[in-house]
């Protein structure tokens, strides 16, 4: 790790609301995505001619089109019950950093264009014209929210930061300025089918390695199927599971288990991402169109239930929008969505978290694990922002707070939560999350680390914790590069699926028992 | 009698004196007559705005589609569940409590006074007045101080608590400052200096069947109307919208289902007639 060029904040054993330090984190930006990036999502680059007459009129019309932002930017009355919520401003200290003034923002420039008082009295409303420097303090502070929504738990009317960012993003993208990691990742999920860029044959082999490497480990024949027509589930997991430490461990969690429950199962060369970055930039069309690839791949392969693996915002997206977006889900009595709806069994939740999956297994005795093969572990779990505050687990509200936390104690003998008001829905985001997991934040995903790594410190001080067990692989790559910044080591990182596959027990056939036995004598 | 006493003018005066005091009530008339039509014109028009105003707000954010499920997690899975969310979070501030405890305290104060204080007001809109509205006079007298004291809070917080003194407008130190000279207008009137709150009471039933009534002119009953009549007016253009807004804000009034129910705007439905999945074709 080299010597950061920025201060790393200090753990305290508190989280501290700071006081305000203008401009702190203006400086932070992240690279601009090139004319090419652009278009291949759709939108123009550079800034357009017209801009501020094309960006008013976007305004308007995404008004139109969502509720909530017309609702957000009417609601608010700068109460200040948001004000020390955000992690990016209890770690940059940075005033825009706050979520009303991150909104404040935008609801300026809707004051003027929009509203009565705006118009007539723009000084007294705090009403502004939009321009290029504006447009510049959107591109820095709409990239510098990570969309997690811990403001809109506390907000009295529930305004959502992450709406307002969204739509500043993609009006942003709508005059030709677009952020370089977000927009390349979405065209590569358009055009390869990953965010990783990996291609059909590539995904092939790294599955079959991993098979292999199992199969060494355990003398079980655990299979990775790949495009395998007629399976029962099709998994579909975020590409980073495919190579990435840790997530990797949490892949092979999941076949494990498919394994031990003997139940069918595919990975979809199609539909090998779960992720779906469109979401990030508040784009109906590209989150749609990316989605897509999933029912396309569940009707090419005859699939009767989807499981959606470790990830933060792709559990979002396919939880709460997928079946609104492509008909992955229940209930639709039109013919876009009963196409796949009458193919997907009634008696699963479409789409099937996997931690749900698992779950129902360990509750029907389905699995055997040996709890003491995690002991060398004493594990806290980190709510993933998404998964907590724009999803559930199960039929009951706050599933998804139980569910993991059941499963790793049903696998590992040492857990011990965070402090109260920074887990379930309070839970503080990583600071990676909503496409700022680029290295050109790097300073911003340090400092807005830090709350979360105030709490995680004090378990590792108080009760000797050395795992933090993780859902979501924006989490784990984010936490990976950025604990070393707080003195922890990288490995304390690692997935939920990764405990269960530690502990998990697979009957051995007899064959290779003798094969390995026969392999020990010669050796 | 040396002294002209509001009210109808004499039509009998005694003496030259009395011809200069039938003079002086004919003029006080006139200007009481031509207040008590301002106020009048004053409230109607108040009132059209406020209440056209608020329509006009309430059925775009009705209309406006809500295309995705973004119901703030955990949320209730039944319309039952989402009533419950809603009321707890209209009558408790529930989300309030959970962030800031002095907000919720002097905001919480603020609102429950205001509540007291205007059912109370309704004894000046209704002959006969309603038992319960009767039986809370007294608490709605006192209540006063407590919305003075809450507004009161939540300004010192604008300039005590740095986090706020930045997001704050100046319109927001003037809707506070609005509330609060409501407030101690309506006090002075309760305990210092009484009004004919007898012709006042008149003078509303009266505007509420087109038939005016003199207005009493208590410089204080003015501006107390007065200010009461801008916070009308100013209602559907300012952040008051936050009242209609929290029953339309999605993070709030969505159910928490969408595997089981298919979620589709009317927009976002056009998208599907030109790109069925390529298994259709």
């Amino acid at each position: 790790m080299a010597a950061p060029k920025f201060d790393v904040p200090k753990l305290t054993g508190f989280i501290e609301v700071p006081l305000l330090k203008e401009g702190a984190s203006a400086h932070i930006k992240s690279f601009p995505a090139s004319d090419v990036i652009q278009e291949g999502i759709g939108y123009p680059g550079p800034l357009v001619d017209g801009w501020h007459d094309k960006a008013i009129a976007k305004m308007g019309d995404l008004l139109g089109r969502y509720r909530s932002l017309q609702v957000f930017m009417d609601a608010c009355v700068h109460c200040g019950a948001c004000t020390d919520k955000c992690h990016y401003f209890i770690g940059t200290a940075d005033p825009k950093n706050m979520p009303v003034a991150r909104q404040e923002l935008m609801r300026s420039v809707y004051r003027r264009h929009f509203t009565f008082a705006g118009k007539y009295f723009p000084s007294l409303v705090g009403a502004k014209d939009l321009t290029e420097e504006t447009l510049q303090d959107w591109y820095s502070y709409y990239y510098q929210c990570s969309e997690c929504r811990r403001c809109s738990v506390y907000c009295p009317y529930g305004i959502d930061t992450a709406e307002v960012t969204m739509a500043g993003r993609e009006i942003l993208d709508t005059v030709g300025i677009g952020q370089k990691y977000t927009n390349e990742i979405i065209g590569k999920m358009h055009k390869i089918g990953n965010n990783l860029g990996l291609p059909g044959p590539a995904l092939a082999d790294t599955l079959e390695g991993l098979e292999e490497d199992i199969f060494d480990n355990t003398g079980v024949p655990v299979k990775l199927p790949l495009d395998l027509e007629g399976a029962e589930i099709m998994l579909v997991t975020p590409s980073a599971d495919f190579f990435a430490e840790p997530h990797v461990e949490s892949l092979i969690g999941y076949a494990k288990v498919f394994h031990a429950a003997g139940i069918s199962w595919t990975l979809s060369s199609k539909a090998s991402e779960a992720g779906n970055f469109g979401l990030f930039i508040g784009s109906y069309e590209n989150m749609r169109r990316g989605a897509m690839r999933i029912r396309d791949a569940a009707l090419d392969l005859g699939v009767k239930r989807v499981v959606v693996g470790e990830c933060g915002h792709a559990w979002r997206v396919a939880y709460s929008f997928w079946n609104t977006l492509t008909g992955v889900g229940h209930g639709g009595d039109d013919p876009f969505s009963k196409q796949l709806q009458k193919q997907l069994d009634p008696k699963y939740p479409a789409p099937q978290h996997i931690c749900e999956f698992t779950y129902d297994l360990i509750q029907q005795g389905k699995l055997k694990f040996d709890k003491s093969l995690n002991d060398h572990r004493i594990i806290t779990f980190h709510d993933s922002c998404n998964v907590a505050r724009g999803s559930r687990m199960s039929d009951m509200p706050g599933g998804q707070f139980i569910i993991p936390r059941e499963i790793i104690k049903a696998v590992a003998n040492n857990f011990h939560d965070m402090q109260a008001e920074t887990i379930h829905e309070g839970t503080f985001c990583c600071g990676g999350g909503g496409g700022l997991l680029t290295d050109d934040l790097m300073e911003l995903r340090v400092k807005g680390a830090l709350p979360r790594m105030e709490a995680f410190n004090n378990v590792v001080q108080e009760k000797q914790v050395n795992f933090l067990a993780l859902i979501c692989a924006i989490c784990k790559s984010q936490f990976s590069k950025v604990i070393p910044y707080y003195g922890f080591d990288m490995s304390m990182v690692g997935g939920v699926h990764q405990l269960v596959a530690t502990a998990i027990l697979l009957e051995v056939p007899e064959e290779t028992e003798q094969e390995s036995e026969a392999e020990e004598s010669e050796a | 009698m040396l002294r002209c006493q509001g009210g109808e003018p004499s039509i009998t005066p005694k003496n030259n004196y009395g011809k200069r005091c039938l003079l002086n009530e004919l003029l006080q008339g006139m200007y009481m007559s031509f207040l008590t039509v301002l106020f009048a014109c004053l409230f109607y028009a108040a009132t059209a705005i406020l209440v056209v105003g608020l329509l006009l707000k309430i059925r775009t954010y009705a209309r406006t589609p809500a295309p995705l499920k973004i119901p703030t997690t955990p949320a209730p899975t039944t319309k039952g569940g989402v009533v419950l969310r809603l009321t707890r979070e209209v009558a408790l501030f529930e989300s309030l409590f959970k962030s800031n405890k002095w907000i919720w305290l002097f905001g919480y104060l603020f609102h429950a006074a205001l509540l007291l204080v205007t059912l109370r007001h309704l004894r000046y809109f209704t002959e006969p007045v309603w038992t319960p509205i009767e039986m809370i006079q007294p608490f709605g007298m006192y209540a006063g101080f407590a919305m003075v004291a809450g507004l009161a809070g939540l300004w010192a917080r604008r300039f005590l608590v740095d986090r706020v003194r930045y997001i704050s407008t100046p319109s927001d130190h003037l809707i506070l400052m609005l509330l609060i000279a409501i407030g101690l207008s309506g006090l002075g009137m309760t305990f210092v200096a009484h009004t004919d709150i007898v012709a006042v009471k008149a003078f509303m039933l009266g505007l509420m069947v087109f038939d005016l009534q003199p207005l009493p002119t208590d410089p204080i009953l003015l501006i107390h109307l007065s200010l009461v009549a801008l916070l009308m007016i100013i209602f559907p253009i300012s952040k008051l919208l936050h009242a209609p807004g929290i029953f339309f804000s999605p993070t709030r009034n969505q159910t928490d289902d969408p595997r089981d129910r298919r979620h589709l705007s009317p927009w976002a439905a056009k998208l599907e007639s030109g790109t069925q999945s390529k298994a259709d074709a």
